[in-house]
């Protein structure tokens, strides 16, 4: 592996290690309000390491909460978009002919579809549910995933290798787990790390426009939301969560494109 | 002075020596020949003349063109050279055209950039060298894309780009490799015929096309030259060691003995017809009603051009591709046509080795297991060192070490990679075994050795081999019989020295000219016949052969022939016994 | 050419259609009415307002007479503005965001290429490096990030720029926001652009080119940016997809009356009929743009075109 990969990957770890202790290690809850300390600027005294926000409320535990949730919730969601999209996309490969050009006609429809209107839309009329939030993100993002394993499988099933193990006598379950699965594995795993980022900025974005993660919870596109009002007097409500936010995409993405790039170098499929 | 002057010219890749020390010469008008195996640093020779080679390259050396330093010229000195005075032929000619463009626009685009012609003048100049390369109706093909043509008429396109701005040296890279060898005659005529003043540097692993068109010939091994010399001299009294060894490759063994077949039919394949679905519901009939009947412990060799239906009727065969009509028998038993629907034990019988070794192997696994999955399949009985034991036994006889178990496919050379794709087929114990152009990516000393070794095999496990191939060569050293397809019939059946000596098919017979030979005084390599095989989508009617054949008559457009009994030959003519 | 255009404009009435069921159930599958918000209603009056808005009837009726209206080009009336329809109230918005989107898709097209370009040519060196870098950084910044960042350095920091848009004439106003939502899609098409350029250019036709002579502008001009456009092309789609959603936060940052504002404002204000028509709007502007797409693939490709 290379060191791109060890050093994203512990960063990442490091980031939810501190926020799931942090948060028990400071004095200051996520919802405890406190009017004689607002917008305050961050400092080590009282342990607002972030300062406060408009509400005199702790912004480091509140950052800390909005990490947990946005990790949290696109975790699930790229796992939901895992198994729709890996199981989706291993049938119609497998199966080929009209099955599987049933099966993706269907995913070219939902394909042209501005899917994040209809979440919209979902979030509207049933209210915030945080269990529909992880539905609605893995629901769209599992299309791209089934897109990528029917095609991988399709030519997986093509290639030689896997005709020599039908020779051979190999029944379709030992082709399909010995010779098909292994080879799917990497661009699976590349591809669930880059679905992450996906999720999370879908998250993010309905916590953004009040659509997702309701108060006093919070996430980080909800703080970034809160900031943004309050720019002009206290910027570092707004620079703190959007910093936060950035970082951990930037190090899903890179790590995603290493891992994708340690995978090619391997001439794996 | 000579035109190109190559002086102790060496190519390195951080610390790789891919040309190390290369010199030699080429003078005006005249036409040499670039010999070697892959690796040899053929190509990047070529390239370096050209000013070609990426920018990681370190080059040290000297190449001169016309007493001018090609080695750090600057772009411009250089774009002024290419095309106008040094121009270049590659080997895909569907790879080295730009499949965006029009042909018309792409060589127009050359005249225009060297400021040679343009506009109307630019299109009469080219629409009358794509008629001197021989492409009909030249004033319509010039809007015509790339894919919209034929292999043959890509190159000849491609030869045209490279003669439009006359240039003095003509450099063509492996030009015929990627074509079949009936177009490979047409393709290395047009080149000699045009060429007329311009130098030629003929770069090709093909001893044979050397032969009989280059009056120098240089070769190549590791980067360095070791031997060089009129073409004559050298084919007649090789100096170098490496020189006799592809000399030898090239010439095939002639001396090869095979056991004699067993009496009793071994594996008799009757009426095979395969049709594949291409765009939505055309239908192609890839193989149209061959038989086959073959003896245990006779090996057969099919040859064919692309198109010619002879991998299909493998895959067929083999239940990879269901046959539509006609049936398999194995030992007197008729196999299913779906290879998903033979049972476990009669698959085993029937194994196959890829022309693409490596691509047959599963990429996440090493060699020890690729080789011992047939017993996890078949012997799930065996022990952890029961198998061990075998799968190094097996290593040992295919000549691998077992210093390769450990290795992944792409860890391996070609010729290893089809080493462990044999010792894998061989594990089962096959009664027959298919071989699908198994050496046609292989270098010629490489080839001869796996050859030696399915012999070697066979002499030992006693099974029937099928060699699917493409190359004459080939089949003369590997098969009992001999059966040519063409467009998907048989076309001629016959004993393999019976078939040398008396070709009774017009076909055959072209094949057997058209085959370059390495030896100078008789090289081979004829036009014979014009034209190329036509798609399988609308095969002619009659003879398939007859819009392609110089002793076609009227007949022959209208009654397709039988295949029937001529001499000890089974030929598909009508006129067989007359030509 | 044009009967392949027609074939797959009908082919994309299907899928309009499940949109428009799939929105309009979702829609009335919520539970609670438009009128729930409001102060107590006397049953009578609540009774004349839904007759009025025809929610008195059975849901398929509702539905058809539903669809009868979009296929006139009548989405209803809005619940919220009660003064306007729906399609006034996206004709008003939509020249605005249209205007917006526009110019971001246009800006990001033309940067991203251009330095995606640049990073092929020069692959490897510390130039590509620090472009590549900064595409990387520009896809891992969301656009509710960039636009409040840009405004507080270049509206409350600076001063250079206005921050909003009422009361502000002239294109000083679109700056900002045509930025903040051009460059998340600036990078990625620099990093699309630049992994295909790599690829076209290591193909062999390209060492053809080299070998004639035609130098690197003309290679690249003539030869390599057509193939290069290629995947750029079928970005597209997503793109536009990504600068509708993306007009959604920048307009309700920097209040631009545009769609997306609407959008919101009619999800938050629970007006049904609005968000409805506008998802309809949506996605039938998405789906035909896709088309468009497609029918420009054709164009550049003749492999397809002759098909």
């Amino acid at each position: 592996m290379s060191r791109g990969i060890k050093v994203c990957g512990g960063i990442l770890l490091g980031i939810v290690v501190v926020a799931l202790l942090g948060p028990m290690l400071s004095p200051h809850s996520y919802d405890q309000v406190n009017f004689d300390a607002q917008l305050m600027a961050p400092t080590t005294s009282d342990g607002h390491l972030f300062g406060t926000d408009d509400l005199g409320r702790d912004l480091f535990v509140r950052s800390m909460l909005g990490v947990q949730v946005t990790i949290l919730v696109a975790v699930v969601a790229s796992i939901v978009s895992l198994v729709i999209g890996v199981v989706y996309g291993a049938i119609a490969g497998y199966a080929g002919g009209r099955v599987d050009a049933l099966m993706m006609r269907f995913v070219d429809t939902l394909y042209a579809l501005p899917f994040i209107f209809f979440v919209i839309l979902l979030m509207v009329a049933f209210e915030r549910n945080f269990l529909l939030i992880f539905v609605a993100i893995g629901a769209i993002n599992w299309l791209d995933m089934a897109r990528i394993v029917r095609g991988q499988t399709l030519s997986l099933r093509e290639r030689e290798f896997v005709e020599a193990a039908r020779l051979m006598g190999a029944s379709p379950a030992r082709v399909l787990f010995r010779h098909i699965a292994p080879n799917l594995v990497g661009v699976v795993v590349v591809y669930v790390t880059l679905t992450i980022p996906q999720a999370i900025l879908v998250e993010s974005f309905l916590s953004f426009l009040g659509l997702g993660i309701q108060e006093p919870q919070t996430s980080l596109g909800s703080l970034v939301y809160a900031g943004v009002a309050q720019m002009e007097g206290a910027s570092h409500m707004l620079l703190i969560p959007a910093t936060l936010l950035a970082t951990i995409l930037l190090l899903f993405n890179f790590l995603g494109d290493a891992l994708r790039d340690a995978f090619d170098a391997r001439g794996g499929v | 002075m000579s035109l190109l002057e190559i002086d102790n010219l060496s190519v390195g890749y951080g610390g790789q020596t891919a040309v190390d020390g290369v010199s030699f010469a080429i003078g005006a008008g005249e036409s040499v020949g670039l010999v070697g195996e892959s690796g040899s640093g053929k190509s990047q020779t070529a390239l370096a003349v050209l000013g070609l080679l990426p920018a990681t390259a370190e080059v040290r050396g000297s190449v001169r063109f016309a007493g001018e330093e090609i080695l750090g010229a600057t772009e411009s000195a250089l774009d002024a050279l290419r095309a106008t005075r040094i121009a270049m032929v590659f080997q895909d000619p569907m790879q080295a055209l730009n499949p965006y463009r029009s042909i018309g626009s792409q060589l127009g685009r050359i005249l225009a950039h060297h400021g040679l012609a343009a506009g109307s003048a630019a299109r009469e100049r080219v629409i009358a060298m794509l008629e001197r390369v021989g492409l009909p109706d030249a004033q319509r093909q010039y809007r015509a894309y790339p894919h919209e043509l034929s292999g043959g008429m890509r190159q000849r396109v491609m030869i045209a780009s490279a003669l439009l701005c006359e240039p003095e040296l003509l450099i063509a890279d492996e030009p015929t490799t990627a074509l079949d060898v009936t177009v490979q005659a047409q393709i290395l005529d047009l080149l000699e015929v045009l060429r007329q003043d311009t130098a030629l540097l003929l770069i090709t692993h093909d001893l044979g096309v050397i032969a009989g068109r280059c009056e120098r010939m240089v070769v190549l091994d590791k980067g360095r030259v070791v031997e060089q010399g009129a073409t004559r001299d050298v084919f007649e009294a090789p100096a170098h060691e490496h020189t006799r060894a592809l000399l030898e490759a090239a010439r095939g063994d002639r001396d090869i003995s095979l056991e004699p077949p067993a009496p009793e039919t071994c594996l008799d394949v009757s009426g095979a017809r395969v049709e594949y679905t291409v765009a939505g519901r055309q239908r192609l009939s890839a193989v149209r009603g061959v038989d086959m009947d073959v003896r245990a412990g006779e090996n057969v060799a099919i040859v064919g051009e692309s198109g010619s239906g002879k991998s299909s009727f493998a895959r067929g065969l083999l239940g990879l591709v269901p046959l539509r009509e006609g049936r398999v028998r194995f030992r007197g038993a008729e196999l299913p046509r779906d290879l998903d629907d033979r049972p476990r034990g009669q698959r085993a019988a029937l194994q196959l080795v890829f022309q693409d070794a490596a691509a047959s192997l599963n990429p996440q696994m090493r060699v020890a297991d690729l080789v011992a999955e047939p017993l996890g399949i078949h012997r799930k009985n065996l022990d952890g060192d029961a198998r061990r034991a075998r799968v190094a036994a097996m290593l040992e006889k295919v000549g691998l070490g077992i210093e390769h178990l450990d290795r992944y496919p792409h860890e391996l050379s070609g010729g290893q990679a089809q080493r462990v794709a044999i010792a894998r087929a061989l594990m089962l114990e096959p009664d027959v075994l298919v071989c699908d152009e198994a050496v046609a990516a292989l270098d010629g000393t490489v080839r001869e050795r796996i050859l030696e070794l399915l012999r070697r095999q066979q002499r030992e496990g006693g099974f029937t081999i099928i060699f699917i191939t493409h190359d004459l060569t080939v089949a003369r050293e590997i098969s009992h019989r001999v059966i040519v397809m063409y467009l998907g019939e048989t076309v001629e059946q016959a004993a393999t020295d019976d078939l040398f000596a008396s070709p009774a098919h017009p076909y055959t017979k072209a094949l057997l000219r058209a085959a370059p030979a390495p030896d100078p005084a008789n090289p081979g390599g004829k036009t014979s016949v014009s034209g190329e095989t036509p798609s399988p989508l609308q095969p002619p009617s009659g003879c398939a052969f007859h819009p392609r054949c110089p002793h076609a008559r009227e007949r022959c457009r209208d009654e397709a022939p039988q295949l029937r009994e001529v001499g000890r030959s089974l030929v598909r003519c009508h006129f067989a016994e007359e030509l | 050419m044009l009967l392949y255009a027609l074939k797959r404009l009908l082919g994309a009435i299907p899928t309009l259609l499940l949109v428009i069921t799939l929105a309009f159930l979702m829609v009335h599958a919520a539970p609670g009415g438009p009128f729930d918000d409001e102060r107590v209603l006397p049953p009578e009056t609540r009774a004349a307002l839904e007759a009025a808005y025809n929610l008195d009837q059975p849901l398929h009726r509702q539905f058809l007479n539903y669809l009868a209206g979009v296929v006139t080009g009548d989405l209803g009336p809005s619940y919220h503005y009660r003064d306007y329809s729906v399609a006034e109230l996206i004709g008003n918005a939509f020249p605005v965001s249209l205007q917006l989107g526009s110019m971001a898709i246009l800006l990001a097209v033309l940067a991203g290429v251009a330095a995606g370009t640049y990073a092929a040519l020069h692959r490897n060196t510390l130039l590509d490096r620090i472009v590549m870098g900064l595409a990387l950084t520009g896809i891992s910044i969301p656009v509710f990030v960039i636009a409040p960042v840009l405004v507080l350095l270049f509206a409350v920091k600076l001063q250079w720029l206005p921050a909003g848009w009422s009361g502000n004439d002239g294109a000083g106003r679109l700056i900002l926001p045509v930025v903040s939502l051009a460059l998340p899609q600036i990078a990625y098409i620099a990093r699309l652009t630049r992994a295909s350029m790599i690829d076209v250019l290591s193909s062999d036709f390209i060492r053809t080119a080299r070998a004639q002579g035609l130098g690197t502008r003309a290679v690249i001009r003539y030869h390599a940016l057509q193939p290069a456009m290629l995947p750029v092309l079928s970005y597209m789609g997503p793109a536009i997809a990504a600068i509708l959603t993306g007009s959604v936060v920048v307009e309700e940052i920097f209040g631009i009356p545009g769609l997306g504002r609407f959008f919101v404002n009619g999800a938050l204000n629970r007006d049904y009929t609005l968000v409805l028509g506008i998802v309809i709007f949506y996605a039938a502007l998405v789906v035909l743009l896709n088309l468009l797409v497609d029918l420009l693939y054709g164009v550049i490709d003749p492999r397809i075109r002759r098909r």
